[in-house]
């Protein structure tokens, strides 16, 4: 469903993404590892349409369900059913999480033709999916992340996948800053939307969340490249080895 | 004694004069009726210190940003001389509150017509200042009026020169108001440039307690008239008012209000302040804080359009120990509007233990819209805690992103956060009749595109 071939983008005259290539198929669950500043969250934001990089057009190249992803507008790309959880979400003061959710599900649904949900029958599937991902009911009228534990922003990103069920979901560093119980109900989260027509992508530095979410492939991000692609065996060796080991073999072939 | 009160020597061009002389030549009419003694003389002290003060121009500090000139090169008509209107249809439901006591002035007069019934507490009153200044009130009117107001502007002291009706509101010692009061303001479309003198007056006694609106509305677009207020503000010991003043002087209309209030030991004001429109306003509010552990908190809302001036101008005294002031203004800009903001704030040597916060936040919507944010801290007591902050600026764009990638497009993201914006303060307003009616009218105003 996704299909990447030598995405370039830089931020500021500076190139972070050198050559991206990689595909997600329908079902499917990718892992994404690397060292800081590799280059993961330029990845992830460059999928979601994020306008302050500029991707190489000439070179890159990424389909999404059929259609030329780099050519939408991130609206249009959420519509079409990406969806990426942000690595640090942003505070919204003023607006309430139901009433933001609300709003991006009817954008969704008019954009599909469908009739726009109303509050009360909005609220009723609202208070279901948090139930699911056990947040308290109460934060559906709180303003969306303000004033959030780290691990409450996170756990509000999961209750975004679960109403707005996307068909792609991207998720930055989601089990960062999260205790062992916020892991364990994100990652259940996680693994009951896993369905056959929907993939995701775990940007992640820790392959813990990789011992609840079992993933298909296993990528290593280094310095903007994809430098070694594997099964879920990957992420043990990283694990076990550490970067240094892909540094160390990455730039001993690169020129200094 | 008449003729020392004609302008000698002002200094200003002579194009202003005719001005005057319109506003000279109506006091002359209103001084042929009937009033007491103390009421002439009272304006005639109003009279005589606008016929020695200049109009207010940009030269002057306090109105560097605020450029009266098309108010003060308008030639008006005072409503002495002019035949009243009636509201012949206007529906006034959109500015009446349910539950609530609505009384309704039309061009600075009372109408007792398409007011209710005003049925307060023993020896409270709520209603005209003109049935009061004559009627069983007038010891209290006489004690109160012009007590508390200020040598301001050419404007205030005009107000005081042509003192007829407005708002007036006495709550006798540890009286508590029932039901809160709203006074409904309303100019009528005429072919003339009128303007209307409103004079408001609402007294607390000690430990009274009542909660009050002003909600000003043009018929039409706001045609040409000018609304030229004062209000003086007594809150007695231990007293608090709850006070929200609404406007919308329409897109053409012009308003000068200034606000005057006196606190008393441990007293406190929650004043809620939301502009709609219009095309100057200005809403000067100056609050004295003169007995310990007094509290003002003072809430603004302003939401311009296109091209309207909004100028908010605080003068706060903390004249005594212990007293809290919080000042929290919020503006949204559209258009080619501007706002002005000042934020003065007055410590004197005495008044140790002074706890004051100021925030002034605008959001900006359009690349032509202007904003001038002034905090002024003037502090002579050493123990004190003073702040103050501004934000100006457009939506944020790491927000605006956040909703794109949700799926909400710009225009509606912008018109969602503009909305949370402002709502925020509405939501402070401590009534829920009216609080849902502000709130309902920031909805419909930025009509975020969603079912509610
Ligand atoms: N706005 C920006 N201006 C300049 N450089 C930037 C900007 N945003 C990101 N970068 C740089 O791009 C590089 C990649 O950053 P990115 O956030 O994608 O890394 P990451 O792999 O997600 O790291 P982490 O594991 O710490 O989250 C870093 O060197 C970062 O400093
Ligand atoms: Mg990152």
């Amino acid at each position: 469903m996704l299909e990447i071939s030598n995405l370039h983008a830089s931020i500021a005259g500076k190139e972070i993404l050198k050559g991206i290539n990689f595909s997600v198929k329908e079902g499917e669950v990718h892992a994404i590892m690397g060292p800081n500043g590799s280059g993961k969250s330029t990845l992830a934001q460059v999928l979601a349409g994020h306008e302050a990089y500029d991707v190489d057009l000439e070179k890159s190249r990424v389909t999404f369900l059929g259609q030329d992803l780099l050519d939408l507008p991130a609206e249009e790309r959420a519509r079409l059913g990406l969806f990426l959880a942000f690595q640090y979400p942003v505070e919204i003061p003023g607006i309430s999480n139901s009433y933001f959710l609300q709003a991006a599900m009817n954008e969704i649904r008019k954009s599909r033709g469908l009739d726009e949900l109303d509050a009360m029958d909005f609220d009723e599937l609202l208070q279901e999916k948090m139930k699911m991902v056990e947040i308290d009911p109460g934060f559906a009228s709180r303003a969306v992340n303000a004033g959030f534990s780290g691990g409450e922003k996170k756990r509000n990103e999961i209750l975004q996948l679960a109403v707005l069920e996307p068909r792609l979901a991207i998720l930055d560093e989601t089990d960062s800053g999260l205790d062992i119980d916020a892991l364990r109900i994100v990652s259940e989260g996680v693994n009951r939307l896993r369905s056959p027509n929907r993939a995701f992508i775990l940007v992640t530095h820790y392959q813990r969340l990789l011992d609840y979410i079992v993933p298909d492939f296993v990528h290593v991000l280094y310095k903007g490249r994809i430098v070694k692609s594997g099964g879920r065996e990957l992420a043990l060796e990283l694990e076990e080895k550490g970067y240094d080991w892909i540094r160390t073999e990455e730039d001993a072939g690169a020129p200094v | 004694m008449r003729g020392q009160a004609v302008p000698t020597t002002t200094t200003e061009a002579p194009v202003f004069d005719l001005t005057r002389e319109h506003f000279l030549r109506d006091m002359r009419r209103l001084a042929e009726t009937p009033a007491p003694v103390w009421l002439k003389k009272l304006r005639m002290d109003g009279e005589t210190l606008f016929a020695g003060t200049a109009f207010p121009h940009t030269k002057m500090e306090e109105w560097r940003e605020t450029n009266l000139a098309p108010l003060v090169e308008t030639p008006y008509y005072s409503m002495t001389g002019l035949p009243r209107h009636t509201l012949a249809g206007f529906d006034t439901a959109p500015c009446r509150v349910d539950g609530w006591i609505n009384l309704v002035f039309v061009d600075g007069f009372f109408d007792a017509a398409v007011s209710d019934a005003s049925l307060l507490p023993y020896g409270a009153h709520a209603g005209s200042l003109a049935q009061a200044m004559t009627g069983p009130a007038e010891k209290i009117v006489q004690k109160h009026l012009g007590s508390c107001l200020g040598k301001r502007s050419a404007y205030t002291a005009l107000n005081t020169a042509f003192i007829q009706d407005g708002p007036f509101l006495y709550v006798p010692q540890g009286v508590e108001l029932d039901r809160p009061v709203n006074f409904i303001c309303i100019a009528t479309e005429r072919q003339e440039n009128v303007a209307a003198h409103y004079r408001g007056l609402f007294v607390l006694d000690a430990m009274a307690r009542a909660t009050v609106a002003v909600t000003c509305i043009s018929m039409g677009a706001g045609g040409n008239h000018f609304d030229n207020v004062v209000e003086e503000v007594v809150i007695g010991d231990g007293a608090a008012l709850t006070r929200c003043e609404i406007i919308d002087a329409g897109a053409t209309g012009r308003r000068l209000c200034t606000t005057e209030t006196r606190q008393g030991r441990d007293s406190r004001l929650e004043s809620f302040s939301i502009t709609l429109g219009g095309a100057i306003v200005r809403n000067q509010l100056c609050v004295m804080l003169d007995g310990p552990g007094a509290e003002a908190h003072l809430n603004g809302l302003y939401l311009n359009a296109e091209a309207g001036l909004v100028d908010n101008n605080l003068h706060l005294t903390h004249a005594a120990t212990n007293c809290t002031s919080r000042i929290a203004y919020k503006g949204v800009l559209d258009g080619t509007s501007r706002s002005v903001f000042t934020g003065r704030v007055l410590v004197v040597p005495h008044a140790q233990k002074t706890d004051s916060v100021q925030l002034n936040n605008n959001l900006i919507l359009s690349d032509t819209a202007r904003v001038e944010t002034r905090p002024q801290l003037e502090i002579y007591a050493d123990d004190v805690k003073c702040t103050h902050g501004a934000t100006v600026g457009p939506p944020p764009p790491e927000i605006v992103f956040y909703f794109r990638s949700r799926g909400v497009d710009e225009k509606t993201a912008r018109g969602m956060l503009t909305y949370g914006f402002a709502e925020d303060l509405a939501g402070r307003i401590p009534d829920p009749a009216l609080r849902q009616k502000v709130d309902g009218i920031i909805y419909r105003r930025f009509s975020p595109g969603i079912n509610g």
